[in-house]
């Protein structure tokens, strides 16, 4: 098979991938394959660096040495490295939290008029559970509680994070009885780089237990604060009907495509890019107009509450530039790829950073400022705009492939979807779990990773799961995946879902598989599994439920967290490839087969994606009978 | 499929709510905002506006608020490509058809257009307090609304006499091209009004919203919910107000709105055409629209529908059967045979099997029945009632068969005691004679589980065993299912949890008894533990298993707690005031009839003895275990005697308010061997292993006088122990 064939599942990116070659650009892809053979050590997590008796490394044929020069052996070793990717995935999503708890605080000082409160019954209910009076104060001033609130969970030193009181009475109960239970978000994140300090913590489980602590910090903190506080700040999702994939950008508009993870800035420039003033200037430049459309979870952030157009997923963010029609690439934080630079430098493209926290050598920097945003947006797309002369019109290349699908899902506005305003409820999801119309509830996120087929492992996952009868929430690049191969679309009801999935798709006009947001919107699937619980005949945590979680294509560390959230909360987790720990047995052990007597889920790993829908429709088998429901309506039959 | 429903009730809404403003902004205009506006007869103004939005409409002012509101209910029709949700948007919808239709209906009665001729209008709050209290509670099954016309007249009148049959209120309406229901049953001279149960309402879809504002009404009256209290008030519907919409006929759009609104209020909709079904429950309890085509099999399907449950009349047996009949007790003169009790083997056994093992309806009589027995003399007795269900558990097989005690007693001549392999079962000379037969026990358990239990239970078979060889045989076999259950519960402790269970079952015999359930202390007919109670309660929530929150703790030696006596004080009839669990001297709990063992004071030996129901002898109490029983039971508390399960006998929990077990001095042969492995437990956990052997039995003495030296002599606790009383 040509190569750009086997690199993506995706129409659009394989003629992108194929243009590459031609052109002898190169694209994640070659790199990975000029990096062959990959550190077979970093692969199974055994070498250590973390002090300069090192760097060392265990043979893994139990020749060599075993131990480090301190004596660490491999199982310290190895959960060393893994609780040092969970605090840097924690602290990636605390830190986005943190920001937008900083700009809200400053909305309600007044200092950022850019921005408003633009869900205030979601504004009353986060204030209820930070046990803040509501009575009788006006928006601004109760933003500015909570956002102060909320700030100060950071830096807590003792004590609970709120928002885990969100969780089921008994999954609290089990994290306060382990010793799990987040303190403060910043504190578990610092504590983790104390234990890997060398000669601090020693014994494996005691250094994954408290992974699972910082990681909870983020899912039921960080990344839950992060999400709640945009809703109140940029509004509440709802469902809304959008585009996706590289044929939305446009030969005759100025395209700005806005890449990273914070939807502040991006949130403006979608306004700016209507702004009269810069559409008329864009008219000048002969343009038709100004075409901004997203990439990665700011394509998400944006698409769920504007249903602005998305481009792609992580792997296509150097495919956009690759289509010679992109002005400008805004790019605020994570996963934006070093490449980028590069290759924008071949084309007209420009790349602006916008955070502190993120630059480049040479690169233009125009930074956001919370105080300013609207204009910092608006000088933002006015470059884009002027710089469209610059495009050349015989390289542009765009695919045509543009799919539709319906987005803006989100915990709370399932009740409204299920029962209108005035029946609000989660009964009927309940009802259908119990009934077997819906086998189970499957979270499948994440990255992509060019090790693995581009979007390839999230379709089949994903098809699999529908089609036995498994409704699907999706978040990050794995969302824009699915939505690309159709499956976020109603109609995909009709041609992939089981009967009974069918049936209740049809019933309430939802397609099987939800977007439900950007990779800090996995906090939004947290919340909806305690939905579930508290509304009854699914057990009493979270770990009862029939549910699973995958990362089919995961490769940040953010995934890791993510994924060891979702598991200390309850839910069976699969990766995708294997996480660095197989070096060790023993924490691969614990990892895969001990935590599930501890937390009640665990880990697998499976790089076939049909092969792991299998495992996570077998643990919804095994979680209904626990339950004492059949294992689905037509199961019997 | 959904969509097109979702579409037509979107679209009804809004011409539901045109027809609305246009009428209303008319009415303004010749009438002036300041004009009064009323329902007749009504303190609730127009009871959705009052019960949802919590507004008093009195004039046209008040009605134009209702109406700006209704607009933002109003929702864009599905597209026919990538749509976005609608179920939500359907029922909005129909919430907005239900407001609106209320504005045109009171506007109407400005206009003096209604009632319609024929036709009841609007149903005042008198029909409400007299009929409404009989819906909600359950003497009236529920109620239908029929909109539309049967396709002949004959039909009208079948359907309508089905549910008449059934005791459902109808009310008739709407029509199908001008052609409505009312007129069919006219023209057929069926009676017609509030004592018939056959209520016209209106000929027009619109003024079916006087069966739907008449429930809701229901909600704030007996419900008492508050105005404005929206989910209350529309839940109350959903879970008490057994109501359903017939529609016979094409359906237009005013229908499918109107439709979503009764959806709103837990009513489902069924059709006699070829109308896409909702089947995913959980607005509605079960499907939400569904349809039959086959005019005989409509009200039938409607019932299972809405899961109204319906009262069996008639049981097919020759005896009258009532709940009436429940306490009635069948005397040694009046009996005819006896069952079990201490005159031979019998048991009861109800046993969860695959649907595929049994057919339902089937019932064996294997060995004599009732004409082969003669007169006055006891047979053995073995009731295994198989049942088979898609929601049926294991975990409900002891529930079913407690239930035995009921459903056997509320027959006319049969006199039903206790449980499992302790049951005794009397059967009257009249009965006999009236053609009473051990198949039709059969007949009744059948009948009584479906009727009960029909959540749960799809297919029952029964089969009766009189022969001695097959009763013994079967008997020993659920021994080992009994000790599965019973240990089910071991290992709790009445602190890891916080909730008991009340059971109230026996309240027939003893009106003022309550058992409180604890994870430490089985109910005195050792039938219910505490995993019981709780199954129980999943099945049947306001049944005779209710959750007791044990509150504060009043005595942790006694065990008292607050919440336990505010209950007990309430299921007593105020008899009560309070229980505590673990004493027998301080405010015991009470007795019912049914335990299993009693418990009695021994004053002179400063000790408690044992009985059990199947020891007939003379006690040290000076009494036989009848003797005893009559004293105690009745639900009244008398310190110093209590009725017990065997298993609290083995209790951490057992009078340790008094000293627990060492307590002891006497019980019966049978009942320490029955026990012997837990109370050897027991002794062993209480640091005296030898313990089991100071408590004497009936072959050392069955007199206090007799006992005295015997303990003196094995040196038994008890004598040295503080003084009982």
């Amino acid at each position: 098979m040509a190569k750009y064939l086997d690199r993506s599942a995706d129409k659009a990116s394989q003629q992108m991938i194929k243009q590459a070659e031609k052109d002898s650009v190169q694209l994640a892809w070659d790199r990975l394959e000029a990096m062959q053979p990959q550190c077979g050590f970093g692969e199974l997590g055994i070498c250590c660096k973390n002090c300069k008796m090192g760097p060392c490394r265990i043979d893994p044929f139990g020749e060599g040495a075993q131990v480090g020069v301190c004596g660490a052996n491999v199982d310290t070793i190895v959960a060393r490295n893994l609780l040092q990717h969970i605090a840097v995935g924690a602290a990636a999503h605390s830190d986005h939290g943190r920001d937008v708890a900083h700009t809200l605080s400053l909305v309600g000082n007044g200092h950022a008029h850019d921005y408003g409160i633009s869900d205030s019954i979601k504004l009353k209910e986060i204030a209820k559970i930070y046990e803040i009076k509501t009575e009788g104060k006006k928006d601004l001033e109760l933003a500015r509680e909570v956002a102060e609130k909320a700030l100060s969970e950071f830096g807590q030193q003792h004590g609970e994070l709120k928002f885990a009181s969100r969780a089921p009475e008994k999954r609290a109960e089990l994290w306060r009885k382990l010793g799990i239970m987040p303190r403060g978000i910043d504190r578990e994140i610092v504590e983790s780089l104390h234990r890997v300090h060398m000669g601090v913590d020693n014994d494996y489980k005691n250094i994954i237990m408290h992974g699972l602590r910082c990681s909870l910090g983020d899912g039921w903190g960080g990344s839950m604060i992060a999400t709640d506080l945009q809703d109140i700040m940029l509004g509440s999702p709802k469902p809304i009907r959008s585009k996706v994939n590289l044929g939305v950008l446009k030969e005759d508009h100025v395209n700005v495509v806005v890449h990273g993870h914070e939807p502040t800035l991006s949130e403006m420039a979608v306004k700016a890019s209507s702004d009269p003033e810069l559409l008329e200037l864009a008219k000048k430049q002969g343009a038709k107009g100004i075409n901004l459309v997203g990439m990665c979870c700011t394509a998400n952030e944006i698409l769920m509450r504007h249903g602005v157009h998305t481009a792609g997923n992580f792997l296509q963010q150097e495919l956009a530039i690759l289509t010679g029609s992109v002005e400008v690439m805004m790019v605020d934080v994570q996963c934006i790829m070093p490449a980028l630079t590069n290759l924008a430098s071949c084309f007209h493209t420009e790349v602006i950073t916008t955070s502190p926290k993120l630059k480049f050598p040479g690169v233009r920097h125009i930074e956001f400022k919370e105080e300013r945003a609207y204009e910092v947006a608006k000088s933002i797309i006015r470059r884009a705009v002027e710089n469209y002369k610059k495009r050349d019109k015989n390289r542009v290349n765009i695919p045509k492939e543009i799919m539709d699908l319906v987005a803006g899902f989100t915990a709370e506005q399932v009740k409204t979807i299920l029962g209108g305003r005035f029946r609000s409820t989660y009964r009927p999801l309940n009802d259908a779990i119990i009934s077997g119309r819906i086998r189970g509830i499957a979270g499948v996120v994440g990255c992509n990773n060019p090790k693995i087929k581009h979007d390839w492992a999230h379709i089949e996952m994903v098809k699999e799961l529908i089609k036995n009868d498994v409704i699907v929430l999706q978040t990050g690049c794995s969302a824009i995946a699915c939505a690309k191969a159709g499956l976020m679309t109603p109609e995909a009801a009709m041609e992939y879902a089981g009967p009974g999935l069918r049936e209740v798709c049809e019933t309430v006009g939802l397609p099987p598989v939800l977007h439900v947001g950007s990779c800090v919107d996995n906090a939004r699937i947290l919340i909806a599994a305690a939905e579930v619980v508290k509304e009854g005949g699914l057990g009493e945590d979270i770990s009862d439920l029939p549910a699973a979680g995958a990362a089919p294509e995961w490769m940040s560390q953010k995934a890791i967290s993510i994924g060891t959230y979702f598991m200390a909360s309850g839910v069976f987790t699969v990766f995708g490839g294997d996480p660095p720990v197989l070096g060790s047995k023993n924490v691969t052990d614990y990892l895969c087969n001990e935590l599930e007597g501890i937390v009640g889920a665990k880990f697998a790993f499976e790089e076939d994606p049909i092969k792991a829908a299998r495992m996570m429709i077998e643990h919804i088998d095994k979680k209904r009978a626990a339950l004492k429901l059949t294992p689905s309506m037509r199961a019997k039959v | 499929m959904s969509k097109i429903i979702a579409s037509a009730a979107i679209r009804g809404a809004k011409v539901i709510y045109k027809e609305a403003e246009g009428f209303l902004n008319k009415t303004i205009k010749e009438k002036g905002e300041a004009c009064e506006v009323k329902f007749p007869e009504t303190a609730f103004y127009f009871p959705f506006a009052y019960a949802l939005l919590g507004e008093e409409v009195k004039n046209l002012s008040d009605a134009k608020k209702v109406l700006d509101f209704s607009k933002t209910l109003l929702h864009e029709e599905p597209s026919d490509k990538i749509w976005l949700p609608y179920l939500g948007d359907t029922l909005d919808s129909g919430v907005a058809a239900l407001l609106c239709e209320e504005i045109i209906m009171a506007l109407r009665y400005l206009y003096n257009q209604e009632p319609q001729k024929d036709c009841n209008g609007f149903f005042s709050d008198t029909i409400l307090r007299t009929l409404g209290i009989q819906l909600v509670d359950g003497r009236m099954p529920g109620f239908a609304a029929i909109l539309g016309a049967a396709p002949d007249n004959k039909t009208a009148v079948y359907i309508v006499r089905e549910l008449q049959k059934r005791s459902i209120m109808t009310f008739v309406g709407s029509n199908v091209n001008g052609r409505s229901i009312i007129d069919q049953l006219l023209e057929e001279k069926v009676e017609m009004g509030w004592d018939t149960y056959i209520v016209p309402y209106g000929r027009d879809t619109i003024s079916g919203i006087y069966p739907l504002n008449w429930a809701i009404r229901g909600a704030l009256t007996f419900g008492g919910h508050k105005k404005g209290e929206a989910l209350k008030n529309l839940m109350y519907c959903k879970n008490r107000v057994f109501a359903f919409g017939m529609v016979l006929g094409e359906l237009d759009d005013i229908k499918y709105a109107t439709g979503a609104g009764a959806i709103n209020m837990g009513f489902p909709i069924i059709a006699d055409t070829n109308v896409p079904e909702i089947r995913p429950s959980g607005i509605c309890t079960y499907e939400h629209v569904i349809r039959e085509l086959d005019h005989k099999k409509i009200v039938p399907a409607a019932i299972e529908l809405r899961g109204i449950k319906l009262k069996i009349s008639e049981i097919p047996i020759p005896v009258s059967y009532s709940p009436a009949f429940e306490g009635e007790r069948v005397r040694r003169e009046q009996m005819f045979v006896q069952f079990g009790g201490k005159y031979s083997d019998a048991f009861e056994y109800v046993k969860m099997v695959d649907a595929e093992k049994i057919e339902d309806g089937k019932i064996e009589v294997i060995g004599p029945e009732i004409d082969d027995i003669k007169e006055g003399g006891a047979t053995p007795l073995g009731v295994v009632v198989e049942v088979s269900g898609r929601k049926m558990q294991k975990d409900f097989e002891p529930i079913l068969e407690r239930q035995i005690h009921s459903f056997l007693n509320e027959a006319m001549g049969i006199f039903h005691m206790g449980q499992r392999d302790m049951c005794w079962i009397r059967v009257s000379k009249d009965a006999k004679n009236k053609g009473l037969k051990l198949k039709h026990f059969g007949v009744i358990l059948h009948a009584r589980i479906h009727d009960v239990f029909s959540a749960i239970a799809d297919k029952v078979q029964v089969t009766i065993y009189t022969k001695q060889e097959d009763v013994k045989r079967i008997s020993e076999d659920i021994q080992k299912v009994y000790k599965e259950r019973d240990a089910r519960v071991a290992g709790m402790t009445d602190e890891s949890v916080d909730l008991f269970w009340t059971c109230t079952l026996c309240q027939s015999f003893a009106p003022n008894h309550v058992c409180i359930v604890k994870p430490e202390r089985i109910g005195l007919c050792g039938a219910y533990n505490w995993l019981d109670a709780k199954a129980s309660y999943e099945l049947n929530p306001t049944g005779p298993n209710q959750p007791v929150k044990k509150g504060e703790c009043l005595d942790p030696v006694k065990g008292e707690w607050a919440g336990v006596n505010e209950i007990v004080k309430q299921k007593s009839n105020h008899t009560l005031e309070r229980f505590c669990g673990y004493s027998i001297i301080d405010s015991p709990e009470t007795s019912c009839g049914c335990f299993e063992c009693v418990v009695a004071i021994l004053p002179e030996l400063n000790g408690f003895m044992i009985v059990n129901r199947e020891y007939t002898g003379i006690t040290p109490a000076g009494m036989t275990f009848s003797t005893l029983a009559g004293t105690i039971g009745g639900g009244q508390q008398t310190p110093g005697f209590m009725g017990i399960g065997r298993l609290y006998i083995v209790s951490k929990k057992f009078i340790s308010a008094e000293g627990g077990i060492k307590r002891i001095v006497w019980m019966t042969k049978e009942l320490k061997e029955s026990l012997t492995d837990k109370l050897k437990d027991r002794c062993k956990e209480l640091g005296d292993p030898d313990f089991i052997n100071k408590i004497a039995d009936e072959t050392i003495a069955t007199t206090t006088e007799e006992l005295l030296p015997y303990l003196e002599k094995i040196g038994h606790p008890a004598l040295t122990m503080e003084a009982v009383m």
